[in-house]
């Protein structure tokens, strides 16, 4: 690795587990780690530009309703006021927010789907007055009936069947048919910096265009929705990501709407308008986490043999198409866990209700399905009288085997070993934990306080709970099917005088784009870290590299940077290091002025997709993972913990492993916090625990200790061997922490969040 | 009304509502922007600043009541350049992810004793929320700071 980095120089636990390679695999320092700790990074709130508005929304209510008038109180004072409504939306702009489908309107015409529903828009240059004048228009309604439970719906939004084998013989095969409903429920994704944007009038040297600033993931899904809003070309239109304080799928799609509504009160005004939701508005309005229930019937052999497996699995869209058909199609793909089974049948669907859309979330639908899939695991355990995990090992995926897309494991599959490694980690965990507990029970029993035995399962006297569950799950990284085809991602490096700079799409939002980005590219170039420079992703001057979401932007953009560095190198001639690179850099700027390799998406030769039967390659490559939850019940108050947690995940190649392990560690915790504590409450469809003070997210005191560890079976495709690793690790602790209360208990919960008063009811 | 603050070691007057959120004087007459906001009622630590060396939620703080106190934001931390030292362990130990939190976290960190053990540490930053590490990083950044501290 460079010996050390001139932007903050702090890699001090570079392991050597990377052999040749000089910069991937080592924990260079992060490449925007100074601003971020000295507080000098700037975030959209941080942002006043002059002459600046405020902007805020005018919401809707009611779950459903036609709009009948929104009225402004003629006695308030509306100097300064700024109003838009959907008659601001003018040809060629249409009033329909550009995603999958174009149902969503950026603001309601005369009837209102969901609560919280945009209907107007005001700015104004002081907050005070906006929110004063905010308060003083009403809307009235002529309520109708709004559909809030999608179990009972019957509107589907998306429909998608999976097929393979012959499941009515393995049915009639079968020793044993094992049956079981799951549920989980929504989850916000609870980035620390709320939804936020500035828009401008005009755009470079185009004064009817629009630039917006914001925190956002994907800046050219901003680009697209803002061109069908206004009816502008390309070329008028300019998004800047700001410093993003976490994402997590919670700044893919929702940011395109803020931005268009920004846009709209910018253009009006023509001035900067700024609209950054406080929390509450955040949580009302902005995608959640898909609800689910998933029924599982599974045909067994005696012996554990898996035949057939019968998949029927709903989301909750609410009240818009959004990225719904997506998600569900990712739930689908992972539905079965990381097994093989002869014959499948998947059957999902997304269903219409009067609430506010969901979205994407980190796991983007297998989280919810796998949770399913490894809760039903443990049930078939129980009922064939087969332990967990020798059951588990009979069925799951080995290098050959075919998912239920019929797509054939070439390589990179690592089930058994994450499986593996993740017993051996939790039983070293588990004995150093009996040691302490030991001494403590040693101490305690001196001071008389223990007061009964902790054995597995069994209480007495107060004493908790106690039990361990498991789970296993895959993850496939990248757009799915022929995504990243349609996609056509693009991503270069343009050479400059002290050495290189990225030009990528892909945004930093603290999972560290940028740091694995100059990696991988001064690996490549072999020329030190400190070389690489990335340019800001403002769409003035970056390609599109596709949105970054679906852990596809070391696997895939990565590839296209390598690719990108593997062609300037051939260009440069040779070179022995960082100095003679410069020096030969200078030479052929001079001769052409500028230097830039742009590279495109390619498919990798093997991989093939048919979009309509849905059969074949849904994924270059699977990261794959195992989870152990050791949890403890409180007997009285019913309140479940997590004591410890092991997670071992294959990734193929940790290109910074701190960075790794720290999306290894966060997307634990955020599952942990989907199965115990975070419980989206609607109330005639609204989130009615929008506040950070009962929406509970998991604080230090809650969160067990993680003991991490990292496998690297390579993916051939991938930047050297690496794979997805943002997603993966939220897939497996809900169904491991719901199995472990199972072990606890001896009771089925089947459901998540596992709330005290869930636990109490399923053991009462 | 005007207030006489001391944030930093500098001496500033301010005019403002002697209500307004020491945060916002923070963030908008000291255009001292590295306090965040995350919830804007005490649940989130984003806006975590030292009031006479005590941990304090700057959105819940009338900027009246901090006269004649010293405070310390994240923008006091590093002197001529030169990182101060828990910056440097949030850097080593990638305790800073998104970064959001970060500026609220070391400040709370900053207030916790010395000779903290690892179940003190957790205490002492349960008021501070951070969605993106899991906390495992930034107790072994805590730690590595401290440890230096004993020294």
């Amino acid at each position: 690795m460079p010996k050390k980095s001139g932007r903050d120089g702090g890699a001090r636990r570079a392991k050597s587990r990377s052999g040749e390679l000089r910069t991937v695999g080592h924990n260079v320092a992060r490449a925007e780690g100074v601003e971020k700790v000295t507080g000098a990074a700037r975030y959209i709130d941080d942002l006043v530009f002059d002459d600046m508005l405020y902007g805020a929304t005018l919401r809707s209510t009611v779950p459903a309703g036609r709009i009948v008038a929104v009225e402004k109180d003629p006695q308030f004072d509306w100097t300064g006021f700024v109003f838009v409504d959907h008659r601001d939306i003018t040809a060629p702009g249409r009033n329909a927010v550009a995603m999958i489908t174009e149902d969503q309107p950026f603001l309601a015409v005369d009837r209102v789907r969901h609560q919280a529903e945009p209907i107007w828009l005001v700015a104004h240059a002081d907050r005070a007055r906006l929110a004063a004048g905010l308060a003083r228009i009403t809307v009235r309604y002529e309520k109708e009936k709004a559909q809030l439970d999608f179990e009972t719906a019957t509107e589907v939004l998306k429909e998608i069947a999976i097929k393979r084998g012959d499941l009515d013989a393995a049915f009639a095969r079968a020793d044993v048919v094992v049956e079981g409903t799951y549920r989980t429920g929504a989850q916000e994704q609870l980035y620390i910096e709320t939804n936020g944007v500035i828009a401008q009038p005009g755009a470079g040297d185009h004064a009817d265009g629009i630039t917006v600033h914001g925190s956002m993931q994907c800046p050219y899904y901003v680009v697209r929705a803002l061109r069908v809003l206004l009816g502008l070309p390309e070329a008028k239109v300019r998004v800047v990501q700001t410093t993003t304080g976490g994402g997590f799928g919670g700044k893919e799609e929702y940011p395109s709407v803020l931005a268009g509504h920004a846009a709209l009160l910018a253009r009006k005004a023509g001035k900067p308008v700024k609209m950054v939701y406080e929390r509450h508005e955040d949580l009302i309005a902005t995608t959640k986490r898909h609800p689910s229930i998933i029924t599982h019937r599974t045909a067994m052999k005696k012996d554990g043999t898996i035949l057939g497996i019968d998949i029927d699995l709903r989301l909750d869209g609410g009240a818009y198409v959004t990225l719904s058909p997506v998600v569900l199609s990712r739930a689908a793909i992972h539905a079965t866990g990381p097994y093989r089974a002869d014959a499948v049948r998947i059957r999902g669907r997304v269903m219409m209700t009067h609430t506010p859309p969901n979205g994407a979330f980190r796991g983007f639908g297998a989280p919810q399905s796998q949770f399913a899939a490894e809760v039903h695991m443990d049930r078939i355990a129980a009922e064939l009288g087969i332990e967990p995990i020798a059951l588990r090992r009979k069925n799951l995926f080995n290098t050959g085997d075919v998912t239920a897309t019929g797509q054939k494991l070439h390589d990179s599959v690592a089930a058994h070993e994450v499986l593996d490694r993740a017993l051996a980690r939790h039983a070293i965990a588990t004995k150093a934990a009996a040691k302490a507990r030991g001494k403590t029970a040693a101490k305690g029993a001196v001071k008389g306080a223990v007061k009964g035995a902790t054995k597995n399962g069994a209480a007495a006297n107060g004493a908790p709970l106690r039990g361990t569950g498991l789970a296993l799950f895959f993850h496939g990284s990248g757009f799915t099917g022929g995504g990243e085809v349609k996609l056509a991602s693009k991503a270069g490096i343009a050479l400059t005088k002290d050495g290189v700079q990225l030009l990528v799409g892909s945004t930093e939002i603290g999972q560290g784009t940028r740091t694995m980005h100059a990696q991988i590219v001064a690996e490549s170039l072999g020329i030190p870290y400190d070389m690489i420079d990335t340019a800001d992703p403002d769409t003035a001057r970056v390609p599109d590299s596709g949105p970054t979401v679906a852990s596809r932007t070391c696997m895939v953009v990565g590839r296209i940077l390598q690719r990108a560095a593997e062609k300037l190198r051939a260009q440069l001639g040779d070179y022995d290091d960082g100095k003679s690179f410069k020096k030969r850099a200078r030479k052929l700027l001079e001769a052409r002025g500028t230097v830039e390799v742009i590279e495109e998406y390619e498919r990798p030769g093997d991989i093939v997709w048919n979009d309509t039967t849905y059969e074949g390659d849904a994924y270059g490559a699977y990261a794959w993972g195992a989870n152990i939850a050791d949890i403890e019940i409180d007997p009285i108050s019913y309140q479940a913990r997590c004591t410890h947690f092991t997670a071992v995940i294959d990734i193929g190649k940790a290109i910074h492993p701190i960075l790794a392990e720290g999306q290894i560690e966060g997307g634990t915790l955020q599952g942990i916090g989907w199965a115990l504590y975070e419980d989206v409450v609607m109330r005639d469809g609204k989130m009615h625990n929008a506040s950070l003070t009962n929406y509970i997210i998991p604080t230090t005191l809650d969160t067990p200790p993680i003991t991490v560890e990292i496998v690297e079976h390579p993916y051939k495709n991938g930047p050297f061997g690496a794979k997805g690793v943002g997603e993966c690790p939220i897939d497996g602790p809900a169904a491991a922490i719901v199995n472990a209360i199972r072990a606890a208990t001896g009771k089925r919960l089947d459901a998540v969040p596992a709330t005290p008063e869930r636990i109490m009811k399923a053991l009462v | 009304m005007k207030l006489k603050l001391h944030v930093n070691g500098a001496k500033h007057t301010v005019e403002v509502a002697p209500m307004k959120r020491l945060l916002d004087t923070l963030r908008e007459d000291l255009a001292l922007t590295g306090t965040k906001e995350g919830c804007g009622e005490g649940e989130c630590g984003a806006c975590t600043v030292l009031i006479d060396g005590a941990a304090v939620n700057a959105c819940l703080v009338p900027t009246c009541q901090v006269e004649g106190a010293e405070v310390r934001t994240v923008e006091g931390l590093a002197s001529d350049g030169r990182l101060h030292r828990l910056q440097r362990a949030f850097l080593d130990n990638g305790a800073a992810q998104c970064g959001i939190c970060t500026p609220g976290m070391m400040m709370a960190a900053l207030a916790l004793p010395k000779k903290s053990s690892l179940e003190q540490i957790r205490a002492g930053l349960a008021g501070n929320l951070c969605r993106c590490t899991g906390y495992m990083k930034i107790y072994d950044a805590v730690a590595q700071f401290l440890a230096g501290e004993k020294r």
